[in-house]
């Protein structure tokens, strides 16, 4: 099975203290340290599990600059078999769509049986994979958390549904599929691992490689336009339980009880 | 009476029975000694003087027996006995039949007198020994379920034939001394009391001819027991009494140090290795693969394993025999060996070696100096290169990689513990960021730089060393982690970047020497870092002052609390540091300090540092709480430390055990800084006073 990964490279929420520019319209960007987006990785790792059962290959691309490149080394550390950067000047400022449109020139160079991305960017919204599905005409399916291979040409996945429940379907193939983390435990990929990619070439393909129209991506093409950036002032609320851990632990289950939690 | 033909009929027998039996031990020693030849390298001819300095202590002087009082005095007692009575069965062996098969005492003399004394004192000592095994069942041998069953009967049988043994030598002598007696010829003389002196006293009235054959009986139950003993050693546990002499000769010299990935490999061809750590049995040092031949099962390394101790999936004592039944089974005496299999998965679970916190209790105990730390961090190299890493410490290694911390804390506020406010108005920091120079470095560590609580132990070792006059500075943002535990949890690449990162900003910084706060750090600069000025550990810093005199101490100012100190494995165990914290605690006057029983080099273990506070073992309960609890039972109410981590697993036990007022936990250098007589300049006495009181 040929599998793509859509990946993207965010500022890795664990590691970073997120601060609003002087502007307020986006994020302090110096200093933030960047890691791939943790639902592609879900995603990369859920493909080389499917590959190691039923053959074929993993590949990974992102629509980034070079900087971006960090990303497909470590997935490709962690075992993928290709990576592409999809980069162009005119690729600058793309919405969603603009990156889906840009996905879909690179999916239909190849001969992909499964495209999977992460369920959401954690910078951004959960826009790319449902739109690079309709773009294709491919099946589609979200918040996936599990796959089970029925033969080759449809799978057999699970999704999540509120209240933690599962939805079973069958789908064909070729599809899009957003995964949902929690589907599989990620690889570690350590230091060793990135120095033996470190040196392998990773091919870039521009907006004419891919046979996309300028006027199709880009700031120009945008539809969506980052307007503001908002960081929830400290409230009040925080309560502190008092009295014996028994007590406490009564007191909150009450309270997860009364709000819902339970 | 025996004729020369009946006599040489014998002889051939037993030269028949003796080749068969050397050739049998040869043939399966040769099969044990199969896997060592496939293992991976280990270098271990190095300060051969050194080596035999270990034999003498640690093998000829059971240095580590009497540990154990009881079963310690019993094998001293079977050890020294095999010694002497050695050099006589080999004389038995080859001449026991020469002279008309009832050869004169063997060399005679005081060595004939101290032989028979020797074989009654073993056969006592394995009696008591199997009525220890049968009757009071110590503890530490009981095999618990996930291991499988126990065998006792393969100890008592053991114990059995060398009590054969003894039995049948001394019959052999004392049949000899009774037919001497009945012929009235000039009998051998049978010390009082001994094994052969009292049998021959019980046969005094058997006939001559009876007597002939229990001599020549004896002798082939001898014999026999003998080489049966020494063919079925290599099977079990009793292969230790070949094994020991060897594997304490090759033991581990280095305390405090993790064996390189592949002897002979240096850092920079690591690249060109295929594959990191142990995944297979063959991976393996052929040393480690002594190691399992030569364990004894005595449980001792098990006995002393915080791990094990608070029923997490480890047990030293198990993941040597379990390798030795693996190595007994697909490296068989009959039949050919067998492919290998994944030890992961096998005959280990991850969890098994990620529980260990590399605390160093079970190589301190082990009498025959069997290494665990080397084997766990190279079975970690070998999950890791897998990607087979806990979620947890997968996200703390990853920080480490982008931030140099494992709190993915940023770099530029590695150095703001020493900016609160009240802390810089006793005391600066200098930082070596290229403008300033220092004499001395004080290595933080991350720990003691960004955990709110733990950055208190920082401020209290500057203000020590700032007090005793030092020139010190820190690295602020150019400082990273020391990755000790990096390292030992297997990341082994992470860790050499983060440590050449560290060797470089010391030597830019032009430093002379270190003081860390933190036992892992000290150990990392150690042990780990190569080519960096000498370190110390702030309480060696503390007792060389006090006792100097540069630092001075004020009294516990009529406090009644009892203080006990805790050892941190690192400082403790693993670098001997053991004198120094309790000078310190002695210096400070009036201060009352107990012991607790397990202290010392049998320090019972906090939960484990560095990346271990990451990791969420199964367990029944925590560490820290057994020692809080050993703590309470010897009547202290303060528990001082001497490292970070074990600061944290404490103040986390007293919470979780409810002992909160009961019980509090201070660092050594926090306790200093209390008692410190601070140098006070006249016009602002009284506010320096204040601070005084405010630390205290």
């Amino acid at each position: 099975m040929e599998i793509l990964v859509c990946a993207r490279r965010v500022p890795d929420t664990s590691e970073n203290e997120i601060q609003l520019n002087p502007a307020g319209n986006d994020i302090e960007r110096d200093d933030l340290v960047y890691s791939i987006n943790e639902p592609d990785n879900y995603a990369v790792e859920e493909a080389l599990q499917i590959v190691a059962k039923a053959g074929g290959n993993v590949t990974v691309a992102t629509v980034g600059g070079e900087e971006d490149e960090e990303i497909l080394r470590r997935e490709m550390a962690m075992g993928a078999n290709k990576a592409v950067l999809l980069s162009d000047e005119v690729f600058c400022g793309s919405d969603g769509r603009g990156i889906a449109t840009i996905l879909k020139g690179f999916v239909q160079k190849g001969n992909y049986d499964l495209v999977l991305t992460g369920v959401q960017a954690e910078d951004a919204g959960a826009q790319v994979g449902g739109m690079l599905a309709a773009m294709l005409d491919y099946a589609f399916a979200s918040l996936v958390n599990s796959i089970e291979v029925l033969d080759g040409k449809k799978l057999k996945i699970s999704c999540e549904v509120e209240g933690g429940n599962k939805e079973i379907s069958e789908i064909d193939l070729p599809c899009v599929l957003s995964i949902q983390t929690g589907i599989n435990e990620p690889r570690y990929v350590g230091m060793r691992g990135i120095r033996q990619v470190a040196s392998l070439e990773i091919p870039t393909y521009g907006a004419s490689d891919l046979g996309v129209d300028k006027a199709d991506v880009g700031e120009a093409a945008a539809k969506v336009k980052r307007d503001n950036y908002f960081v929830p002032a400290l409230g009040k609320g925080a309560e502190i339980l008092g009295g014996s851990s028994e007590e406490i632990a009564a007191k909150l289950i009450e309270l997860m009880k009364a709000k819902g939690g339970l | 009476m025996i004729t020369p033909a009946q006599a040489s009929w014998w002889i051939t027998l037993c030269l028949v029975i003796q080749f068969l039996g050397i050739a049998c031990f040869v043939f399966i020693v040769t099969k044990r000694i199969a896997p060592l030849i496939r293992a991976e390298h280990d270098f271990r001819l190095d300060r051969p003087w050194l080596r035999a300095q270990m034999l003498l202590k640690f093998w000829f002087g059971q240095w580590k027996h009497p540990r154990y009082r009881v079963a310690g005095t019993l094998h001293l007692f079977i050890f020294a006995g095999f010694l002497i009575l050695s050099t006589r069965a080999f004389y038995l062996l080859m001449f026991g039949l020469a002279d008309d098969l009832a050869a004169p005492s063997t060399t005679g003399g005081i060595y004939d007198i101290v032989a028979d004394y020797a074989a009654t004192i073993v056969f006592l000592a394995v009696s008591a020994a199997a009525v220890r095994r049968v009757f009071f069942k110590p503890a530490r041998y009981a095999v618990p379920e996930r291991y499988g069953k126990g065998h006792p009967v393969d100890a008592i049988f053991l114990l059995a034939l060398i009590a054969i043994l003894m039995v049948s030598e001394s019959l052999f002598e004392a049949s000899r001394t009774a037919i001497q007696i009945q012929q009235g010829a000039t009998a051998d003389f049978l010390p009082l009391l001994s094994l052969p002196w009292i049998l021959k006293d019980v046969l005094g009235s058997a006939s001559l001819a009876s007597l002939w054959k229990l001599h020549l009986v004896a002798y082939f139950v001898d014999v026999l027991t003998f080489y049966f003993l020494l063919c079925y050693r290599p099977f079990g546990i009793q292969f230790h009494v070949e094994t020991s002499l060897f594997n304490v000769f090759f033991a581990k010299l280095d305390r405090g140090t993790v064996k390189p990935v592949r002897w002979g490999v240096n850092d920079e061809r690591l690249d060109q290795v295929k594959s990191f750590g142990i995944k297979k049995f063959e991976d393996f040092t052929w040393k480690h693969m002594l190691d399992f031949y030569s364990c004894a099962d005595c449980g001792r390394c098990s006995d002393n394993c915080p791990a094990s101790a608070v029923g997490r999936p480890l047990s030293p004592r198990f993941l040597t025999i379990k390798a030795r039944d693996y190595a007994f089974e697909h490296f068989p005496v009959f039949g050919k060996s067998s492919n290998s299999h994944a030890l992961i998965g096998g005959i280990y679970s991850d969890d098994e070696i990620w529980s260990c916190t590399t605390c160093g209790a079970c190589e301190e105990e082990c009498p025959l100096m069997v290494e665990y730390i080397d084997k766990i961090v190279d079975l970690r190299r070998g999950l890791v290169d897998d990607g087979k890493v806990p979620k947890s410490i997968q996200k703390a290694l990853k920080a480490l990689e982008s931030r140099g911390n494992p709190y993915g804390k940023m770099e530029k506020k590695r150095g703001d513990w020493a900016k609160e406010k009240e802390f810089q108005q006793s005391c600066t920091v200098k930082v070596l960021d290229g403008k300033s120079s220092a004499k001395t470095l004080y290595f933080v560590d991350s720990i003691s730089s960004y955990d709110d609580r733990i950055q208190a132990i920082g401020r209290a070792t500057a203000r020590i060393l700032s007090a005793a006059g030092e020139d010190f500075a820190i690295l602020g943002a150019a400082e990273k982690d020391s990755a000790h535990d990096v390292r030992r949890f297997g990341e082994e690449m992470l860790f050499q970047a983060l440590r050449d990162h560290n060797v470089d900003a010391i030597k830019t910084s032009g430093v002379s020497r270190i003081v860390t706060s933190d036992p892992h750090a000290y150990n990392a600069l150690k042990h780990d870092y190569k080519d960096v000025p000498p370190v110390e550990h702030i309480g060696q810093f503390i007792a060389r002052e006090t006792k100097a005199g540069t630092l001075k101490l004020n009294d516990v100012q009529g406090s009644s609390n009892v203080y006990a100190y805790h050892d941190p494995c690192y400082l403790g165990r693993h670098n001997q540091v053991y004198d120094d914290p309790r000078a310190v605690l002695d210096a400070i006057p009036g201060l009352k300090r107990v012991e607790m029983s397990r202290c010392r080099d049998r320090s019972f273990c906090c939960g484990g540092g560095g990346l271990m506070l990451f990791y969420e073992p199964q367990e029944e309960e925590r560490m820290g709480v057994k020692r809080v609890r050993m703590a309470a039972e010897v009547g202290a109410n303060v528990i001082v430390t001497a490292c970070p981590f074990c600061m944290v697993n404490i103040e986390d036990a007293i919470k979780v055990s409810g002992m909160e007022g009961k019980m509090t936990a201070i660092d050594l250098a926090e306790l200093v800084d209390q008692h410190l007589v601070r140098e006070v300049p006249q016009p602002e006495a009284k506010g320096n006073e204040e601070l005084i009181h405010a630390h205290a």
